[in-house]
């Protein structure tokens, strides 16, 4: 428990320290939305206003958990192979990759109901699934991004890779969205959507600690 | 002599069936489907074939990371490439009797984005395998990714078709399975045909895996 604590608190003061990551993708963000803005006008319709949504943060997604591994020079990495066992760096990155996702997530909301208005969404099946998505997202690119930095680095493998893992969470994401647009939301269709959600999360989260020491050594 | 030639001989005799009585027999004359029906014959069995692989793929990787024997290596990326084949079939036929009744080459139906998102993922493996040098980290890699990517896909076609509101394939969101209403005389010539080209499709994959370790021998 320490030493993923401890490895959280490094991954968070690197990225205080450099704030090239959050700044540079909050930049990227808004200026997509900002394209997005201009060649739509505001958007009326709602499924549009979804897709767009959840399309501007899978990219926005991309881009952050990507260099979570790709960063780690081979020397570093040999170095925490020394000091802490590999559940622990797994689930570290994890950890910060969706607590990063999470506050880009919602700054990227933010952003995106100031320029593009905000359908109805009931709040009650929005947001916890918006919260479940953004983990889901974030610890199967992180997993993805481990497998692409170990075969050469190259950041086309990353999206080639991610693509089809993350495409299932999208769909149920825009699903999801599209419930909560309703007027009157019967509450099994809640408990449905997010138990699939929450299952798909500790599906990813599982392998994620079973296959990763795999990964890891050499 | 050859060694399991009897399950060959019946593989190629149940498939030859399939196709000469598929075409002769009289099938029951339904509205929009009409004679196309006789593509189920076909069609189904290559899906069939197809999942046969990737599940036997998926058992030769998980057999790869507890022993790390490079033969269940070749297995498991053979299966892969083999089940490519018949997913790449069924997918041709799919959308030539999609065409026919549908009116369309493709259609937004879960069951088409989930064949279409599973096919990307193994396509994403042979990439991967591609693009690392190193003989046994190539193979665990792949092993890893291949594992992650199954589970999800799994997860992705139980999932997601329920919770989809329609489809036009039978047996999901809410239409009655084809087993059900299928004709005595087509269950005579599907249930063969599915075996038939199982069989075949594990001949062509201890073909596949032999050549590999010839060419891996010289």
């Amino acid at each position: 428990m320490k030493e993923i604590k401890e490895l959280v608190r490094k991954d968070m003061l690197l990225e205080l320290r450099q704030k090239y990551a959050i700044n540079g993708i909050l930049l990227y963000v808004v200026s997509t939305i900002f394209v997005v803005q201009l060649c739509y006008g505001r958007v009326i319709d709602e499924n549009a206003w979804i897709a767009l949504f959840w399309i501007i943060l899978l990219f926005a997604a991309f881009n952050a958990v990507s260099k979570s591994f790709v960063q780690e020079s081979a020397f570093r990495r040999l170095y925490y192979f020394s000091l802490a066992s590999a559940v622990s760096v797994v689930l570290s990155k994890i950890i910060y990759n969706a607590l990063l996702m999470m506050i880009l997530g919602i700054l990227s909301l933010l952003v995106f109901v100031l320029f593009m208005g905000m359908p109805s969404f009931s709040m009650g099946l929005f947001l916890p699934a918006f919260l479940l998505g953004c983990i889901g997202i974030s610890a199967s690119l992180t997993m993805v991004s481990a497998i692409a930095s170990r075969s050469g680095n190259n950041a086309a493998l990353m999206a080639i890779l991610g693509f089809p893992v993350v495409v299932p969470l999208l769909l149920l994401l825009v699903n999801t969205s599209k419930i909560s647009l309703k007027t009157e939301i019967i509450t099994a269709e809640i408990i449905k959507s997010l138990s699939a959600l929450l299952m798909i999360d500790t599906v990813v989260v599982v392998l994620a600690v079973i296959l990763f020491p795999y990964l890891w050594r050499d | 002599m050859i060694k399991g030639l009897w399950w060959k001989l019946t593989g190629l005799a149940l498939v030859l069936y399939s196709i000469i009585a598929g075409q002769l027999i009289t099938v029951p004359a339904l509205p929009v489907i009409h004679e196309t029906i006789r593509n189920l014959f076909y069609h189904v069995c290559m899906w069939f074939a197809m999942f046969t692989m990737f599940g036997t793929s998926l058992v030769y990787s998980i057999r790869y990371l507890s022993g790390f024997k490079p033969q269940h290596d070749v297995m498991a990326s053979e299966s892969v490439y083999n089940g490519l084949f018949f997913g790449i079939m069924g997918l041709t036929t799919g959308m030539i009797w999609a065409k026919f009744t549908w009116g369309d080459f493709w259609t937004n139906d879960p069951q088409l984005n989930g064949a279409a998102v599973s096919m990307m993922a193994y396509l994403a493996y042979a990439v991967l395998r591609s693009s690392i040098d190193e003989k046994s980290m190539r193979a665990r890699i792949s092993a890893v990714y291949n594992i992650f990517a199954f589970m999800l896909l799994v997860i992705f076609l139980g999932v997601l078709p329920r919770l989809a509101d329609s489809s036009l394939h039978p047996g999901k969101g809410g239409n009655s399975s084809t087993m059900e209403g299928l004709d005595i005389n087509m269950r005579l010539v599907f249930y063969p045909a599915a075996i038939g080209w199982l069989l075949v499709a594990f001949w062509i994959l201890q073909i596949r895996a032999r050549k590999r370790q010839l060419i891996q021998q010289v």
